[in-house]
């Protein structure tokens, strides 16, 4: 199946190439230095693109930090932009500069807007995107959502494709619906490798792949995030002896049916009904 | 022209009906007028008396002038009308060697246009402005000289004047030496504050003379314009022209205020401010347009805007822009410098942060949200942990923190489950506890244990069954500061 995809993207930029169209690069990607998880996004996530992910719940750690770190990693040395709500302030916490430094985004190019409501941050939102000397925008909305429809999420796409500017759409609580993004993943925290003493080791994420605009979906990961290194972990002590199948992902939830081609690592201490629960 | 030597002159003015004399020079007061004469009666004593109108908006803007000229002794220079300049030198005289070079290169420097001066240096402007017009000679020391001043320099009412001196209190010392309550009963609140003010022992603020705009901009319509989009195009031109001279000065601006002058009187200001300095008239009016479209009510012609005026209250320096041909650096910077002007224009100037790091290990006070728009130099961010140390402060914050029910095995250890926002959270893995006491050295009074002081907070990393990792803390010691220490969620991990 990966190589059908691989060969229909050969096809496209043949294609383009005869219409005399720029061909949609290759080489924009922004490799997490996971092997497994570059490898089946074809180099990493899309520069120039939306992407969304979904926390499940609204004072959800996981998938903030994610998208911070992957803005990071996006923006390399220029800014970034985090676009919040005051309500976010209030049900998700402050952001928090020490706590950023530590994680490896450095606050000092961090720029945060605080809008008073969602309708205001989408514009702002708009406007960042056609900024094309910022790093990278994340935009963080709580709950349903109801302004991000797909025009509004159409119109971040474009203004993100024009300038090159990437989007990570932080949503938390909410669930998913029609969009114009390039990627949707579900994230949440994972139980992390313990220090010695049984204390919570580097930040670790859960992430499912629900939807890709060009490519195979439903893939499941765990990341682990090395905060000094600036870079995703494949093995920083997650044995990874141990590759679950198809039959492991699907008990997870109807919408990932497709798990074909899923890399799948587990640490081996964990106990597989948790998952299904 | 007035000009010294070449005979008696006064200036007159109209009080009550007749022409008398407001003010005169050396030569006529050496003849013996005095001000408040008749003018006919100084004519009949001296015939050849030169007379000039007062002009009292002239004489204002010539007091202006020389204050703003002041500048160049200080930024803090007031009038003190009618005839007086108050400079307040803090700091400022050893630039020029000392109070009295300071005072003498004034003193040179007005002397050189004409102008008789006098100074006087004093610890309060009341009393540098008494020591100024009433001279008392030499004096042991400024409280001594101010004591010396006649009862006239407290600038009372006349009949308080008058009483004070048929009762025999003739000097400022004579006074300061009753008791103040007797002064306030018989002469009034205020004769008790001008003395307290001259002595010294009050405070009354200096108003220093804002320097004017250095650009501005102005344009009369012969007839009231009723479109609001072709009062934006002349302001538009407006803007570059200020943004010409901006240019041949080598700055920027970093506000903007444009009034929209209405025919019936009403003014409509708009101000817009830059996080780096800018003179490019399209950059300006899309801040402008952002300004309009984020006000309340739409700006309204009304019956016609007569004038528009543009300001740049604030100007900074800017060095000639050039592309930059490697790199793109400074462009890049510009333009995120645009997008942060922006949304702060539109949603407010507090709604675009910038986080920077403040000296204090109480957590909530270790960073400190500033406006972007105000430009500093980046700073560094400590990072407190280790090589291959997890991240040991969350990424959300808290404030305030949020209590949640803590069930731990022992009063005084770590936690073992807890409830927070109707959910459950079961703890596999904690780190802890990090003991961060209150700044006890800033409580008022050294307060160790007290209330003001703070309880020490125990915190701990911990993370539940789920994998989602929280930041919570103990909120005092068990026993000694607290006798059911409560406990609080104060942050969250990625």
């Amino acid at each position: 199946m990966t190589e059908s995809f691989k060969t229909l993207a050969a096809l496209r930029q043949h294609i383009a190439s005869l219409e005399g169209v720029p061909a949609p690069e290759t080489h924009v990607r922004m490799a997490t230095g996971h092997a497994a998880f570059d490898d089946m996004l074809d180099g990493g996530l899309a520069r120039g693109r939306t992407h969304e992910l979904f926390g499940a719940v609204e004072e959800e750690g996981a998938a903030a930090g994610l998208a911070l770190i992957w803005a990071r990693l996006i923006a390399g040395d220029a800014p970034l932009l985090w676009l919040r709500t005051t309500g976010a302030n209030r049900i998700g916490g402050l952001a928090y500069g020490p706590g950023l430094a530590a994680l490896g985004v450095d606050p000092g190019r961090v720029l945060l807007g605080v809008m008073a409501d969602d309708a205001m941050l989408l514009k702002a939102a708009v406007d960042a995107l056609r900024c094309a000397a910022l790093g990278a925008l994340v935009v963080e909305l709580h709950g349903r959502a109801p302004l991000l429809d797909l025009t509004a999420s159409r119109r971040l796409a474009l203004a993100a494709e024009a300038s090159g500017v990437t989007a990570l759409m932080l949503r938390l609580g909410g669930d998913p619906v029609p969009s114009a993004a390039e990627t949707r993943w579900q994230v949440a925290a994972a139980p992390s490798v313990p220090l010695p003493g049984n204390g919570p080791g580097m930040s670790a994420f859960d992430l499912r792949l629900l939807r890709r605009r060009s490519g195979p979906d439903g893939m499941r990961w765990r990341l682990i995030w090395d905060n000094m290194r600036g870079q995703f972990d494949e093995d920083s002590g997650v044995r990874r002896d141990e590759r679950h199948d198809h039959g492991q992902g699907g008990g997870a939830g109807g919408a990932g049916a497709s798990l074909s081609g899923a890399v799948v690592s587990f640490p081996a201490d964990r106990p597989a009904a948790g998952r299904a629960a | 022209m007035w000009q010294q030597g070449e005979g008696p002159a006064v200036v007159v003015e109209q009080v009550r009906g007749a022409m008398r004399l407001a003010t005169l020079d050396a030569d006529a007061l050496a003849l013996g007028l005095t001000p408040g004469m008749t003018l006919a009666d100084a004519r009949a004593r001296e015939p050849d008396l030169r007379v000039f109108d007062a002009d009292p908006h002239a004489d204002q803007d010539w007091l202006e002038r020389l204050c703003d000229g002041s500048a160049r002794y200080t930024p803090m220079a007031a009038l003190d009308p009618p005839f007086g300049l108050m400079l307040d030198i803090s700091g400022c005289a050893h630039l020029w060697g000392g109070e009295e070079a300071m005072a003498r290169d004034a003193a040179d420097r007005l002397e050189r246009h004409g102008i008789r001066v006098r100074h006087a240096l004093a610890g309060t402007a009341e009393g540098a402005h008494a020591l100024c017009r009433f001279p008392v000679g030499a004096a042991a020391d400024e409280e001594a000289a101010l004591r010396r001043l006649p009862i006239e320099a407290l600038r009372l009412e006349e009949e308080s004047a008058v009483a004070l001196r048929r009762a025999g209190l003739r000097t400022v010392g004579d006074l300061a030496a009753r008791p103040a309550s007797v002064l306030a009963a018989r002469f009034g609140e205020e004769a008790v504050d001008a003395l307290n003010l001259l002595l010294g022992q009050g405070r009354r603020p200096m108003a220093p003379r804002r320097a004017r705009p250095k650009i501005r901009v102005e344009r009369r319509f012969a007839e009231p314009m009723g479109s609001t989009a072709f009062a934006l195009k002349t302001l538009e031109e407006m803007a570059a022209e200020a943004g010409e001279r901006l240019e041949e000065r080598g700055q920027g601006g970093r506000r903007f205020e444009a009034v929209f002058f209405r025919s019936d009187g009403l003014a409509f200001p708009l101000r817009v401010e830059t996080s780096l300095p800018v003179r490019d008239a399209p950059a300006i009016m899309r801040l402008v347009q952002e300004r309009i479209d984020a006000l309340s009510d739409p700006l309204d012609p009304g019956f016609g805007f007569d004038m528009l005026r543009l300001s740049v209250p604030r100007a900074e320096t800017m060095a000639p822009t050039q592309l930059v041909l490697e790199g793109g650096e400074a462009r890049a910077r510009e333009s995120v410098a645009a997008l942060v002007d922006r949304l702060s224009i539109r949603a407010g100037r507090a709604r675009v942060q910038r986080l920077e790091p403040q000296d204090s290990h109480i957590p909530e006070q270790a960073q400190l949200a500033l406006p972007a728009m105000e430009s500093r130099p980046p700073v560094s961010w400590p990072r407190m942990q280790q090589a291959g140390d997890p991240p040991l402060r969350p990424i959300h914050l808290f404030d305030p923190p949020q209590p949640i029910e803590v069930i731990a095995q022992v009063p005084d250890g770590p936690p073992h489950r807890f409830r927070w926002r109707r959910a459950s959270h079961e703890v596999t893995r904690y780190e802890g506890p990090e003991r961060i006491a209150g700044e006890w050295w800033k409580a008022p009074d050294g307060d160790v244990a007290g209330e003001q002081a703070g309880l020490t907070r125990d915190y701990y990393r911990v993370e539940d069954a789920r994998g989602r990792r929280f930041w919570i803390f103990r909120h005092g010691l068990y026993g000694g500061q607290a006798k059911h220490p409560g406990w609080y969620i104060h942050g969250l991990f990625a």
